[in-house]
């Protein structure tokens, strides 16, 4: 009895760390950002119950679903089963797409007393002239790729890098504007998929595209473009 | 081909062209004639066998005026702008035209507008008030050989239909080459008869076809679809025409 209890005690403390090793290792789970405005406060842009559905069920779902696959996928590695491993791939980069692309959205927009549609000044602002013309230029050009995209998918104005300029790109799905150039990072985007828009604009996407500029959040894109281009 | 059974709208006004503005019809042919009568060849939108409200509570009236009235409409009007810039792809049935102008994967622009109403004249052919239910008989008789169950049909289509990244549509589809029963997923507006499969029935999941009736539950809008929307009668009448094509072995005859 006294060696059983020896050995179950060995293999408690066993198990135990064990189960510190894998802790240091853990996986980090991903939650929820808070939206830095309430949800009717885009409106009439954008509706405070596309907002509150948009946030609270579609990029949750993208988070359930990315810390599921995570963890799937750390499974996986763990037993060398590299067809799972593999297999996994689409998943997280459908989901892990979808939180990285709306995290970013959520700054993108601003609350009209909040500076939401204010213009771009400083760097940003020069910067935007100086590759495309004019800011009225550039968003058109944004708002005419956005209603081009088949299906779904997101618009973008990224800062490449590596050239040194201005890029508007799209990206279908939930692909991240990284799989357009490892140098190029995302200042804007536009959520195109029809449930950023469809319970009010219907399928009118070219008037939610129009809209939208009245609560862009061009603060922070010029943050991060200062940032990123020092 | 597919075996339509439709309604054509015969509502649209037919324009005929101006004189004056006259078109070669095929290459070669000499433009020296003074007076061209051009043919134009338009596409109509066809009605659902149903009233707007006939599927309701499952698919609103709502839904249907924005969906069918709207969006599908537009395929075709804008379809038929786009044809009428060129008559390089006149005289072509709807089907011949998504398999011309898919460009064996490289799609031609016209493709998408003819390929989202072909399959939105299916979709609302692959549902009926009071649908629902189960099939019968023979095409029972083949989902069971080619499934094993229709419970497992019926969970392997409701998991493709939920497993869809972004927006595609779940069918289906007769397999020509393997004779079988399969369920399969296209993206945006893709559609198997582009790689010679024969449509049996199809499931719009873009999200504009459930949003403005169950928001982002995805998992009931299928459920419902399943239980009392889906029309085995239509997919019945359809493995009988594409039993035309594919020869699906000896029909089971019932000795009394």
């Amino acid at each position: 009895m006294a060696v059983r209890s020896l050995a179950t005690r060995k293999t408690l403390t066993l198990g135990l760390n064990s189960t510190r090793l894998t802790q240091s290792r853990a996986l980090q789970t991903f939650s929820l950002p808070d939206l830095p405005y309430d949800y009717g406060a885009l409106e009439p842009a954008i509706s405070g119950e596309i907002m509150q559905l948009h946030h609270q069920k579609h990029h949750q779902t993208y988070i359930t679903n990315y810390n599921k696959a995570l963890e799937q996928l750390h499974e996986a590695i763990q037993k060398g089963d590299s067809s799972t491993v593999v297999k996994l791939q689409s998943a997280i980069k459908f989901n892990g797409g979808g939180h990285i692309n709306h995290s970013i959205f959520w700054n993108n927009l601003s609350p009209i007393r909040e500076g939401g549609g204010e213009p771009p000044k400083g760097s940003l602002g020069w910067a935007i002239d100086t590759n495309f013309g004019s800011l009225e230029t550039l968003i058109q050009k944004i708002s005419a790729e956005g209603a081009a995209v088949q299906g779904s998918g997101w618009v973008w104005l990224g800062l490449d890098k590596e050239l040194k300029k201005l890029v508007v790109e799209t990206t279908a799905n939930q692909d991240p504007l990284v799989t357009k150039g490892a140098h190029v990072v995302p200042l804007l985007g536009i959520d195109v998929w029809e449930h950023a828009y469809y319970l009010q604009y219907k399928n009118a996407r070219p008037d939610y595209l129009k809209n939208i500029w009245k609560v862009i959040n061009w603060n922070y894109a010029s943050g991060v473009y200062e940032k990123e281009s020092a | 081909m597919a075996c339509h059974l439709l309604l054509t709208d015969f509502t649209l006004p037919l324009k005929s062209p101006k004189l004056s503005h006259s078109r070669q019809q095929r290459k070669g042919r000499s433009n020296g004639s003074r007076k061209v009568s051009t043919t134009v060849a338009y596409y109509g939108l066809k009605t659902p066998p149903y009233n707007l409200d006939g599927l309701e509570p499952y698919m609103s009236k709502r839904a249907l005026e924005v969906h069918w009235g709207v969006r599908h409409r537009g395929f075709v009007e804008d379809l038929n702008r786009q044809l009428r810039k060129s008559d390089i792809l006149y005289g072509y049935t709807m089907d011949e035209l998504v398999k011309t102008t898919f460009n064996n994967g490289n799609p031609l622009p016209e493709f998408n507008n003819v390929a989202e109403a072909w399959n939105h004249d299916f979709f609302w052919e692959s549902m009926q008030p009071g649908g629902g239910d189960m099939p019968k008989l023979g095409l029972l008789g083949q989902i069971e050989k080619d499934f094993g169950s229709f419970t497992n049909f019926r969970e392997k289509f409701v998991e493709t239909a939920l497993s869809l990244f972004g927006s595609g549509w779940v069918w289906l589809v007769l397999k020509r080459q393997d004779k079988r029963l399969a369920v399969v997923k296209t993206s945006n507006s893709i559609n198997p008869i582009v790689w010679e499969g024969i449509p049996i029935l199809n499931l719009d999941m873009w999200e504009h076809a459930y949003y403005l009736d169950y928001k982002n539950d995805k998992a009931k809008y299928v459920s419902m679809f399943m239980n009392h929307l889906v029309s085995w009668n239509a997919a019945t009448v359809r493995l009988a025409c594409a039993e035309a094509f594919v020869n699906l072995g000896e029909p089971k005859i019932l000795i009394a």
